[in-house]
């Protein structure tokens, strides 16, 4: 290029619209974005394979999830433990730790929320739904904050330990609702004893869906906030770059662990929490549903952004609404959801590479010289 | 003689559990650490081992010879782990999102195409009844002792001597520990490490198939609890080495049949709280053996997690 040209890219570079935060900020969407349309066009791709049509799939999808009200409602019901258990993994990931547990701390929750409602059954209405949070939330935060000392004090891989602890979890819930904390009532589903009313969290006024939705949302836009608006969150941010570099600027390193972490993990304990109080009425085995798991995924493709969860969050609940109607009509096993969410997240993993390989606005610089 | 043996059951049933149980440990923890040792940690096995067991069954099924299902998942096993390694290979790529990922989609994967093999009943794994010389059914369970048990012996053995006296063994130590010597030595990292990572997929393939054609036996969802990521955990407790990796494997194989071996006399009480022992095992060793402040021995340089 001359000497003019160059002179000329250097202008329009640094002038107004194109510049370099922008080029990444308009990166972060859309690479994950064409990661989740190349993941789906992949499941598409394997769907012909095994001889089902893949728009009829996409179809269903929508009418399941997103077509008709009734399929909104079905969908946010859904969202809302998605929406905290994902917060659960993304919040410890911006701090460097991959934490995949969050099914435990939910299962954990849940049966705290259960507890409080069997053992203490008659405080006033909000009492109890506040006793019950706050016990849900502190079983979460031992659960998932332990895992972050354990990887301060000890340097044990937080990702193998979260893991384990969350066998464990289910392991105990097994135990205690089907032990010490049983209804005799229940016989074939052993669980705890039912909340009592005034314990059961209703539905947000006109939307058919419970508080548990609006708490998630809230939860992650207070995330959002956290990390991007408060000194503690940039503070975590370079921990996450850089632990050494963190610690030698004197940043309490465990102290943001183990904090973060905690909260994660009061989040997926309130997620239990919701899923007791609003949905099942009691604590039992259907806690383990896998949404520690699919937060895992709607976290990575959010690229452990608060708001971007949110989305993403909806995007998912739709795919699981949908579950049923596919498995009727398509003849498909359930397990077909798990599938395409598998491809989707390795589609996202692999558009990691692609990060700052592209010049996003060449096109349009190179018509500015 | 014959007869009730009263609470020896306990200690016998864990002796022959563990023998049991061990064996899909044996055999993902060597192939794991074959891949730790080169430089990549793959979490993925978990996933690669529930598709191991679902194609070992379904091929066993279709062709009625449980030795053709090994093999089968063996395949299944090495195209995941070449997956693993080939997406590994990319820049920027963190190994343990893509083995958590593959986790989920091998799964996924399993359950999706082993729906119709649930009530299907495939071929067992041939065992040799060691425990013939006994009259007690209890000795006799116990002495009976599955070929692959013997094979993860000898895998375990065969893996020790070829990473420390081969130039395989050699190569794929030098790519794990420093891959800027290796690169001055003129090896392909990413490829070593492609390979190593293949190699234990394909061992991860063959412990699953072993669920699913031995003990317990048959395919449905539940047939693994996390023993693909335990192995992960035994290599680190293992200190990296084939020998260890073998008698860690026994010592969470005798967890894992605690639970049983409790029920059988009679035990019925905490039963979850039992089940749950092998995870705390695991926990219990993983804490103990981990420390911030040493290098870990014998830890592979080029290990992420331990960098």
């Amino acid at each position: 290029m001359s000497v003019q040209a160059e002179i000329a890219t250097l202008a329009a570079e640094k002038s107004g619209f194109f510049t370099e935060a922008m080029a990444r900020k308009v990166q972060a969407i859309i690479l994950p974005l064409a990661a989740l349309i190349a993941g789906m066009i992949a499941f598409a791709a394997f769907l012909l394979l095994i001889g089902k049509s893949p728009l009829e799939f996409y179809a269903l999808v929508y009418k399941a999830g997103f077509g008709t009200a009734f399929s909104w409602t079905n969908t946010l019901a859904r969202a809302a433990p998605l929406l905290l258990a994902a917060l659960c993994v993304a919040l410890p990931a911006r701090l460097g730790l991959v934490i995949i547990g969050g099914e435990g701390a939910i299962v954990l929750g849940g049966v705290a929320a259960g507890a409080v409602g069997m053992l203490t059954p008659n405080m006033p209405g909000p009492l109890g739904i506040v006793a019950m949070a706050i016990a849900a939330g502190l079983a979460g935060a031992i659960w998932i904050g332990g895992i972050g000392a354990l990887r301060h004090y000890r340097g044990v891989n937080e990702t193998i330990s979260s893991l384990l602890l969350a066998y464990i979890a289910i392991a105990l819930m097994n135990h205690l609702v089907e032990g010490p904390l049983r209804d005799p009532a229940s016989l074939n589903k052993p669980s705890t004893a039912p909340l009592p009313d005034v314990y059961r969290i209703g539905e947000i006024p006109g939307l058919g869906v419970h508080w548990g939705l609006a708490a998630g949302i809230l939860a992650c836009i207070l995330s959002w906030i956290l990390i991007e608006k408060t000194t503690w969150g940039f503070a975590a941010r370079i921990v996450g770059g850089n632990v050494k570099a963190a610690q030698v600027q004197g940043l309490p390193a465990g102290l943001l662990m183990i904090g973060f972490t905690a909260l994660g993990g009061v989040f997926a304990g309130l997620a239990g929490m919701f899923e007791v109080a609003a949905v099942h009425g009691s604590a039992n085995a259907s806690l383990a549903a896998g949404y520690g798991y699919t937060g895992i995924l709607i976290a990575f493709l959010a690229r452990h952004n608060g708001l971007a969860i949110i989305p993403a969050s909806i995007l998912f609940a739709g795919f699981e609404a949908s579950s049923g109607l596919i498995q009727r009509r398509l003849d498909l096993p359930d397990a077909t959801v798990l599938v395409l969410e598998g491809m989707v997240f390795i589609a996202i993993l692999l558009s990691d590479t692609l990060q700052d390989r592209f010049d996003l606005f060449s096109f349009i610089k190179r018509r500015q010289t | 003689m014959t007869g009730d043996i009263g609470l020896w059951g306990v200690p016998l049933a864990i002796f022959g559990g563990a023998i049991r149980v061990s064996t899909p440990f044996i055999f993902v923890s060597v192939g794991e650490c074959l891949t730790e040792r080169s430089g990549r940690i793959n979490l993925g096995l978990e996933g690669t081992l529930v598709f191991g067991a679902m194609s070992g069954y379904a091929v066993a099924y279709h062709t009625d010879s449980a030795w053709a299902g090994t093999a089968a998942a063996a395949f299944f096993g090495l195209l995941f782990g070449l997956l693993h390694g080939w997406i590994c290979k990319l820049p920027k790529v963190n190994d343990i999102a893509i083995g958590i990922a593959l986790m989920i989609f091998g799964t996924g994967l399993a359950f999706f195409f082993g729906k119709p093999y649930v009530q299907p009943v495939a071929p067992d794994l041939p065992a040799i009844p060691l425990g013939w010389w006994s009259g007690i059914p209890q000795v006799q369970a116990a002495l009976h002792i599955n070929v692959l048990f013997l094979a993860g012996i000898v895998l375990a053995l065969a893996t020790t001597w070829m990473l420390k006296n081969t130039r395989v063994g050699l190569t794929i130590r030098v790519a794990g520990d420093s891959a800027d010597a290796a690169r001055a030595l003129g090896i392909d990292v990413d490829r070593v490490r492609l390979w190593s990572t293949a190699a234990g997929g394909a061992l991860a393939g063959i412990g699953g198939a072993y669920l699913s054609l031995y003990y317990p036996g048959s395919w449905n969802e539940g047939i693994s609890s996390g023993q693909g990521l335990m192995a992960v955990a035994l290599v680190i407790f293992a200190r990296w080495s084939p020998i260890n990796c073998l008698f860690a494997s026994l010592l969470f194989g005798g967890a894992g049949a605690l639970g049983p071996a409790l029920q059988s006399v009679g035990v019925t009480e905490g039963y979850y709280l039992f089940y749950a022992a092998p995870y705390v095992l695991t926990l219990g060793l993983l804490i103990a053996t981990s420390s911030t402040t040493r290098a870990m021995t014998s830890a592979p340089g080029e290990l992420s997690i331990t960098k």
